[in-house]
C-alpha cells in the first residue's frame, strides 16, 4: 500500500444471508484524487460505500478510510469523512441557514467557524437573500448543491457521494461538477458513484463493479484504449452485459 | 454537551414549526379531560324495565310507583303477559322482566309471604347485573316500608333487622370523577410519551435524515437525549394543562401535594418515553410504529385500573399488571389527588418506576445501531 492512499480496501466483503452483496473488493485511491465508482443498479455500489462510510460492518477483508480501521475506529472515522446518500438528508422544515448550523454544529465546529463558512457558501451557491427560507421550498438542483455544500461543511479529508446528480437537469449537473471540481482543489477526497457516463469522464480513475466485484480500474482515458471503444458509454455497457445478477 | 445543544435548538424549531403537533399538544387534554369524565360514569341509569303485573292490585302498583320514582329505571312496558314482556327483551326494548304474580297482594296479606320473579337481558352483563341489584335494594326496602305500615305496635318485631350504615372515605361523595380524571389524565401522559417520540424518530428513518446523523461522530446517547428531552417537557406542560383543567372544570385540588405528583411523572414520563424510543429501533415506517404503539397501548389501558379495578382481576392478570408502568400511576395518582399520600407512601412506586425507566432507556440505547 502506498503512503499517498487515503483509502485502502482489501478483499472487503458483506454478505446479507446466502446473497454476497460484495465480493472481495481491492483497490486504493490517493489523496486528492476525484474517484468514480460505477456499476449497473444492484452491483454493490452502495453497499461498498456504506462500509467506507461507517454504516455498514463489514462481514470480511480490510479497509482504511483516512487512516482509520473501519472495524473498530469507525467512529474517529466519521469525524473525517462527508457523506451525501441516494435519499436528500437535509431537514425540509429548517432553513438553510439553520441546516447549515445543525451539521456544522454536530460535527463539532465552532461557532465562529459556522458562521464564516455558512456566509461563504451562501455567497458561492448565490443564496444569501434565500438563506431564511426553509429546504423544503427549493427545486430539487438546488437542494443537491446546498447538500453537498453541507456534506463538506466541516472540511473532510474525503467525501462519499451516492449518485449526488440523480434526477438533476444537465445545466445543474455541470454547476454540481464544478463545485466538485472545487472541493477537489482544496484538498478534499472524491469519493463519487454515477449513472452518467459523461460525468465518469470528469473522474481521475474510474472502477466499475459488476455483480458485487470490480472488474476494471483505470483513468478513462486507459479504460477507453484496454476496450477499444470510442466512449465510456461503450466501456461500461461491454462490462455491464456480463451481470447475471437481476436489477436490485 | 455541545452537540446535545444543537440537537435539541433543532428538535425545538421542528416541533413549534409543526402545526400539528401543537394542536395534538394542547387540543388532546383539553378535549379528553373535558369531555371523557362525563361520558365514561360508572353509574348505571336508564334501566329499561318491563313490568308483568298480573296482580293490578295496590299494592303491586305502590311498588311500581316506588321503581320508577328511584330515578335509575324507565318503565319501558307494564303488561299481564310474561310472553309480551320477553318479546321486548328479545328485540332488545327492555334490559329487565319484573313479573308480579296474580296473587301478590292476598299473599302478601295473608301468608305474610311472596314471591317476584326476575328476568334479565345478559348481552350487556354490567347493566342486567347492576340494574338487578338496584331492584333488589328497592323491593327490600319496599318489604321493610310494608311491614312498618302493618306492625304499629314496634314491641314485637318477629324478625331481628340489621341496618348497615356506610361512609365512603376519600371520596365521601362518591363523585367517579374524582376517580376518573386523574385517570384519564394518566392515560393522556401515555399516549404523549409512547407515540411523539418513536413517531417521530421513525420519521427521521424514513426521510433518510437518520442516515446522514448516523454517518456523524455524533454519539448514541446524545442522539437519544436529543429525542427524550423535548417530549419531556412536552409531557410535563400537557401535565400542567391537566392538572390546571381538573381544578378549574372538576373542582378537582389534589390533596397530596403538587410536587409528588410531579416528581412521579417525571419519572414516569422517561419510562414511557424510553418505551417509545424502544418501538422505533423496531419499526421502520410510521405505520408500523402506530400499529405496535396501539397495540402495547390498549394493554397498559385495559390492564391498568382505569376502568376494571386490578383487585378483581384473575391473578394471573394482577400479576402482569405489576409489568404495567400506566398501573403503578394510576395509582399513585389516585393516592395522592384522593388519599393525600406524600413520598413516603409512594416509595415503593417511585423505586420501581426509575427502575422501569433505566432498563427501558438502556434497552433502547442499545437497541439503537448506527451501524447494520
Amino acid at each position: 500500500m502506498s503512503n499517498s492512499a487515503i483509502i485502502s480496501v482489501n478483499k472487503l466483503s458483506k454478505k446479507f444471508g446466502d446473497f454476497t452483496a460484495v465480493d472481495e473488493i481491492s483497490f486504493e485511491v490517493s489523496k486528492g484524487e476525484i474517484f468514480g465508482f460505477l456499476g449497473a443498479n444492484g452491483a454493490g455500489k452502495t453497499t461498498a460505500m456504506r462500509m467506507l462510510c461507517g454504516l455498514s460492518l463489514p462481514t470480511s477483508g480490510e479497509a482504511r478510510v483516512a487512516g482509520f480501521d473501519v472495524y473498530r475506529q469507525n467512529e474517529e472515522l466519521k469525524k473525517n469523512i462527508g457523506y451525501m446518500s441516494q435519499k436528500f438528508s437535509l431537514y425540509d422544515d429548517l432553513t438553510i441557514k439553520e441546516n447549515m448550523r445543525f451539521y456544522g454544529g454536530i460535527y463539532g465546529c465552532s461557532d465562529s467557524f459556522i458562521k464564516t463558512k455558512t456566509g461563504s457558501i451562501l455567497n458561492q451557491l448565490h443564496l444569501e437573500k434565500d438563506a431564511g427560507k426553509l429546504v423544503g421550498s427549493l427545486p430539487l438542483g438546488w437542494k443537491q448543491k446546498l447538500a453537498f455544500s453541507v456534506a463538506i461543511f466541516h472540511e473532510p479529508k474525503i467525501v462519499f457521494l451516492d449518485e449526488p446528480t440523480g434526477g438533476v437537469d444537465p445545466v445543474t449537473r455541470r454547476e454540481f461538477w464544478k463545485m466538485i471540481y472545487e472541493a477537489a482543489d482544496s484538498g478534499i477526497t472524491i469519493f463519487v458513484t454515477t449513472h452518467y457516463m459523461d460525468e465518469a469522464e470528469y473522474c481521475n480513475r474510474v472502477s466499475i463493479m459488476v455483480d458485487g466485484r470490480i472488474d476494471a480500474l483505470d483513468s478513462p482515458a486507459a479504460l477507453r484504449r484496454e476496450y477499444n471503444t470510442a466512449s465510456m458509454d461503450e466501456v461500461f455497457l461491454k462490462l455491464a452485459r456480463k451481470a447475471r445478477r437481476d436489477d436490485g | 454537551m455541545r452537540t446535545l445543544k444543537f440537537l435539541l435548538q433543532k428538535e425545538f424549531r421542528q416541533i413549534f414549526r409543526d402545526p400539528s403537533i401543537l394542536r395534538l399538544i394542547f387540543m388532546m387534554p383539553v378535549i379528553q379531560l373535558l369531555i371523557l369524565p362525563w361520558a365514561a360514569d360508572y353509574e348505571i341509569k336508564n334501566v329499561r324495565l318491563t313490568v308483568v303485573d298480573q296482580d293490578r292490585s295496590e299494592y303491586s302498583r305502590q311498588l311500581v310507583n316506588k321503581i320508577t320514582a328511584s330515578g335509575y329505571f324507565q318503565l319501558t312496558g307494564y303488561s299481564g303477559s310474561y310472553k309480551q314482556s320477553l318479546n321486548e327483551i328479545n328485540a332488545d326494548e327492555a334490559d329487565l322482566v319484573l313479573q308480579i304474580p296474580p296473587s301478590f297482594e292476598k299473599d302478601l296479606v295473608k301468608e305474610n309471604e311472596v314471591k317476584l320473579f326476575m328476568a334479565l337481558n345478559a348481552i350487556n352483563g354490567v347493566k342486567a347485573n347492576l340494574g338487578g341489584a338496584y331492584l333488589r335494594t328497592i323491593i327490600s326496602d319496599y318489604n321493610s316500608s310494608v311491614r312498618a305500615e302493618w306492625l304499629q305496635l314496634p314491641r314485637f318485631n318477629p324478625e331481628p333487622t340489621i341496618e348497615i350504615a356506610s361512609s365512603n372515605w376519600f371520596n365521601p361523595l362518591m363523585n367517579y370523577k374524582y376517580f376518573m380524571v386523574p385517570g384519564i389524565l394518566v392515560i393522556l401522559l401515555t399516549m404523549i410519551g409512547a407515540n411523539l417520540a418513536a413517531i417521530n424518530i421513525v420519521r427521521e428513518k424514513e426521510i433518510g435524515t437518520i442516515e446522514q446523523i448516523n454517518v456523524t461522530p455524533v454519539k448514541k446517547y446524545h442522539f437519544i437525549l436529543g429525542k427524550l428531552i423535548p417530549f419531556w417537557i412536552i409531557g410535563m406542560v400537557v401535565l400542567t394543562i391537566g392538572l390546571l383543567i381538573s381544578g378549574l372544570a372538576y373542582g378537582i385540588h389534589p390533596v397530596g401535594s403538587y410536587l409528588t405528583i410531579y416528581a412521579f411523572a417525571a419519572l414516569y414520563l422517561l419510562a414511557v418515553l424510553g418505551l417509545g424510543l424502544l418501538i422505533s429501533s423496531f419499526a421502520t415506517t410510521q405505520q408500523q410504529a402506530m400499529l405496535i404503539s396501539f397495540f402495547v397501548m390498549m394493554i397498559f389501558i385495559l390492564m391498568g385500573g382505569l376502568y376494571t379495578s386490578i383487585d378483581s382481576m384473575p391473578e394471573w392478570a394482577q400479576w402482569i399488571t405489576r409489568f404495567n408502568p400506566v398501573a403503578y400511576f394510576i395509582e399513585v395518582m389516585r393516592m395522592v389527588v384522593l388519599k393525600g399520600s406524600g413520598f413516603a407512601d409512594i416509595r415503593n412506586h417511585l423505586l420501581i418506576m426509575a427502575a422501569f425507566a433505566v432498563s427501558l432507556n438502556g434497552l433502547a440505547v442499545w437497541s439503537y445501531r448506527k451501524r447494520v
